[in-house]
């Protein structure tokens, strides 16, 4: 079906309402994977359908279908209307009396090496040279490598005549190694379980990633953790590196600020926020190092884009200043709920549902100290590395975080590496003990293609870009032993 | 749809050519959508989807595409045909793949289930009219799913159900809340204002001072939904034979070192008394029970048939990702209307939520109670509680702390909607435990 019959199609079944649009999503991915060095099936993928809007006489409505026949967009539309009538006077607003965006535009991902300049054996082959580097000691016990690239043209179109095209190349190469000894195993992965290490672009996402001897590196720090003790429990500073600020900042700033959770409307499932609408403008969240921002420009990041799914153009906005909390995570429709400003990201994960506030890239602006800065600093602490468990609780509140691998600080120096290092604490108080932000030098983008929320339920990519940051009086504590 | 999925298998029977076999998989769902939020629509949302999957073979050599679909016939049959021809000339550059096994049997099944499925007006009239002068933020899902799966071999599988699931939240304020479940097949007015009063009786229970708890281990009895959570946990990451053999199965020391878990604790992949579908997307059928742990020792593991290739055993219809869809714990002997007197004084946890490991080795899972979770004393509810993490281990929350299962179990439908509505569901009784770790 080419996108000028959807379009006709849509423009013909437009019903005279207050506003009506459609979003039209084409995704094809291709799934690659080498375990043990057996290179598995290929898995390919396309995903292709149309969500019509209606907001008429206060109420709104949405049909989502993969039939892109006139015939099939004309009977979406007709159930998006009745829907609309259904809710109108029904809903928790009069979506009539909101302004939505008629955004004109393009948006493409930017691309230096585009995946498909590789054949196909040639991908396998990369994974494949990876996946044996893993094979080291008859401990390590399972291994794999995968590549995971993914294509969307999205377009988005509203009756009076908004019309953005948006254009995303998505790359996320992963792989992992296990160790096993005396009932006890230990993995370690490259960017984390949930694909911490993706972004858009081509195949140079994979050097800016360092694939190459990820095989090995992972393979011998398995093992190293094997041999190492557990990490010990007390009260202590931690420095967090990327791949676990990244968690961090994910599920202790990101989903709190989100304003559909403020306003209520995760209750039933991905829950609500500790964060209430009074405490914006003036509520410390932070230290005065904490600055975050919500950036869907970063070219490059996971989750950048031109437009969100309600049209409304991205542009870079401070959340948290100098550890004051500005602003939420809302896009049009929660902005005139709460009456506050927010940003761009009312986002739908596929043609198939409807958008909601979702995070972008939610990223922590650099500081001003160096790695050695940030170690020097410690009198006795723990660096971590790499998520490997997240629990919170339904007010993004009381969190305990895991990860991969850590090592001990003692007097400012690096010390012994440790197994299975935790730690918990609460989000409300836990970003003012901030003490140590790092510089550029230190930052990794990174972000995860499965952030899940929304009824009915959606797995969204977000972006993250972090400096390494130290935290003081942290409660940490090791494995069952 | 049957008809449909019929009339599309025949075509890619005559889409193979020589020497290949072609597996398919089919899946379509009509959905009515609608959230609630402060006893009002949010977002009310109708999706109709339908997707081909499809495997083309040839030797040793397999490759997997899927593909959205009209569910028109005509449209689709083209549909197929390109998609079939793009694998057909990428199968040549794609590695054998040793571990490559299909149901190569011609072998025939379907289930229909039909319901009498509410229109969303009629949800919308009905749950606003109850939750007048409440506060009531909730989801529902309801509308025909189907699925199929087909091969050029003979084989034809066929699923359909018509279902909905409400489940929803009275607030009291701030994370207090009751949550209630009403799933099925036909919609009863009657069923459903019986479950609202009753979940109104349950709001009452909020409004008293809630308890804060000091970090400590606690008796405690889990209701049936929460225990759902701790099951979860098991399936994610427990009973696959490739997590088993390869070392990463959170019961792994129940497989290398003879850990147990209480002789209480029994529990089966029980395919006939599920809702999931009874065949898997490489063509075998599922037995109808496969026992997973019996009197608390582990017993089989679900193997995908990948597994099977990868380490010579027979297949038992699991998965690719070995994960049990229709997991079933044994009752015990406690009457649930007992549970609060056989608890004392403890916690009543109504609902986890955001559970993980904490050491996945140790089987060491943390989480948070949610919702309705109250300090009992002397057999009765006296306070809403705090929420709480826990952080245990399943040797000790399933095991020596497992002191009683209740007599009567709940059938718990997965609400999950990711993608597509989940068939996934639990049956399980209450818990009640000895001892659960709180820690913060």
């Amino acid at each position: 079906m080419s996108a000028m019959t959807i379009e006709s199609s849509f423009r013909a079944a437009a019903p005279a309402v207050d506003f009506c649009a459609l979003r039209f999503v084409e995704e094809t991915s291709e799934f690659l994977q080498v375990r043990q060095d057996v290179a598995e099936p290929p898995r390919l993928a396309e995903s292709r359908g149309a969500m019509l809007t209606v907001i008429d006489k206060g109420g709104l409505g949405y049909a989502a279908t993969s039939d892109l026949s006139p015939a099939g967009i004309a009977e979406a539309m007709r159930r998006a209307h009745d829907l609309a009538r259904l809710t109108a006077g029904r809903s928790v607003v009069d979506y009539s009396a909101i302004e939505l965006p008629r955004p004109r535009g393009e948006y493409r991902s930017p691309v230096q090496r585009d995946p498909a300049t590789a054949s196909r054996s040639e991908r396998y082959e990369l994974l494949a040279a990876e996946a044996r580097q893993c094979r080291i000691d008859p401990r390590i016990v399972d291994w794999d490598a995968n590549l995971w690239t993914t294509r969307t043209h999205q377009r988005y179109l509203t009756a009076d005549g908004g019309d953005v095209v948006q254009e995303f190349t998505f790359v996320v190469p992963y792989l992992s190694a296990t160790a096993y000894e005396d009932g006890q195993t230990q993995t370690r992965t490259h960017g984390g379980r949930y694909n911490g290490f993706c972004r858009q672009g081509g195949l140079e996402v994979l050097d800016a990633f360092g694939l190459e001897g990820a095989g090995r590196e992972c393979a011998e720090s398995a093992l190293e953790l094997l041999a190492a003790p557990n990490c010990p429990s007390g009260t202590m500073d931690v420095l967090l590196m990327p791949d676990q600020m990244m968690l961090q900042i994910h599920e202790s700033i990101g989903h709190p600020l989100e304003l559909d959770r403020i306003l209520g409307d995760e209750r039933n499932f991905a829950g609500t926020s500790f964060v209430t609408l009074d405490m914006i403008g003036s509520y410390r969240y932070g230290s005065e190092l904490l600055n975050v921002t919500h950036d869907p420009t970063v070219a490059g990041e996971f989750a950048s884009y031109g437009w969100d799914d309600d049209g409304l153009p991205a542009g870079k906005q401070l959340l948290i200043r100098r550890g004051i909390l500005e602003r939420p995570l809302g896009g049009t429709i929660s902005q005139a709920r709460a009456r506050l400003p927010g940003v761009a990201n009312t986002r739908a994960c596929s043609w198939n549902r409807p958008p909601i506030d979702r995070m972008g890239n939610l990223n922590i602006e650099p500081g001003a100290s160096s790695l050695d800065d940030l170690v020097g600093a410690i009198g006795h602490g723990v660096m971590m590395c790499t998520n490997s468990s997240w629990s919170i609780d339904d007010s993004r509140n009381k969190f305990q975080f895991g990860c991969e691998w850590g090592r001990m600080i003692r007097n400012g120096k690096l010390a012994e590496v440790v197994k299975n290092p935790n730690y918990r604490g609460i989000s409300a108080t836990f970003w003012r003990s901030l003490a140590g932000v790092g510089d550029a030098s230190t930052v990794v983008v990174t972000g995860t293609p499965f952030c899940g929320k929304g009824e009915p339920a959606q797995a969204i990519r977000v972006g993250h870009a972090s400096p390494a940051c130290r935290f003081t009086g942290v409660d940490v504590f090791g494995g069952e032993g | 749809m049957r008809a449909y999925f019929e009339e599309l298998a025949n075509h890619l029977d005559t889409l193979a050519a020589g020497g290949e076999v072609i597996i398919s998989r089919f899946a379509a769902e009509q959905s009515d959508f609608i959230r609630f939020n402060r006893s009002a629509v949010r977002q009310a949302t109708a999706v109709s989807q339908a997707t081909w999957s499809v495997s083309l073979i040839r030797g040793m050599k397999r490759i997997d595409a899927s593909t959205s679909v009209a569910g028109d016939a005509a449209t689709d049959r083209e549909a197929l045909a390109r998609l079939v021809k793009g694998l057909r000339d990428a199968i040549g550059e794609v590695p054998d793949d040793p571990f490559l096994l299909y149901e190569t049997r011609a072998l025939q099944s379907a289930v229909e289930k039909r319901g009498a499925l509410p229109q969303p007006g009629q949800v919308i009239e009905e749950v606003l009219e109850a939750a007048k002068g409440l506060d009531l933020v909730g989801f529902h899902a309801s509308g025909p799913i189907f699925k199929g799966f087909a091969s050029t071999l003979g084989t034809r599988h066929w699923h359909a159900v018509e279902s909905f699931g409400f489940n929803w939240c009275l607030y009291h304020g701030r994370d207090k809340a009751v949550k209630t479940t009403y799933a099925g097949e036909t919609w009863e007015a009657g069923a459903f204002a019986a479950k609202m009063a009753f979940a109104r009786e349950q709001l009452a229970l909020l409004g008293a001072p809630p308890r804060r708890l000091e970090p400590g281990e606690y008796r405690a009895f889990v209701a049936p939904a929460a225990m759902t959570e701790l099951l979860s946990m098991l399936s994610w990451a427990g009973f696959g034979l490739k997590s088993r053999n390869t070392k990463q199965s959170a019961l792994i020391r129940m497989a290398e070192q003879d850990a147990r878990l209480s002789p209480l604790v029994t529990l089966h992949e029980n395919t006939a008394a599920g809702i999931a579908s009874g065949f898997q997307a490489e063509g075998f059928v599922r037995p109808a029970r496969v026992p997973l742990i019996e009197e608390g020792r582990l017993a089989s593991a679900l193997v995908s048939p990948r597994s099977a290739r990868e380490y010579n055993v027979d297949t038992n219809g699991a998965n690719a990702g070995e994960t049990p869809e229709s997991l079933d714990l044994a009752p015990g002997s406690l009457a649930r209307d007992e549970a609060l007197a056989a608890l004392g004084t403890g916690i009543y946890v109504g609902n986890l939520w955001y559970l993980n490991f904490s050491d996945r080795s140790a089987c060491r899972m943390t989480g948070m109670t949610r919702f309705a979770s109250f300090w009992v004393e002397g057999g009765r509810i006296r306070a809403p509680l705090d929420v709480m993490r826990f952080d245990d281990t399943a040797y000790r929350l399933l095991g020596a702390n497992l002191e009683a299962l209740t007599r009567e179990r709940d059938l718990v439908p997965e609400a999950d909607t990711y993608g597509e509505r989940s068939t996934l569901s639990f049956r399980t009784p209450g818990a009640l435990l000895r001892g659960m770790a709180l820690t913060l």
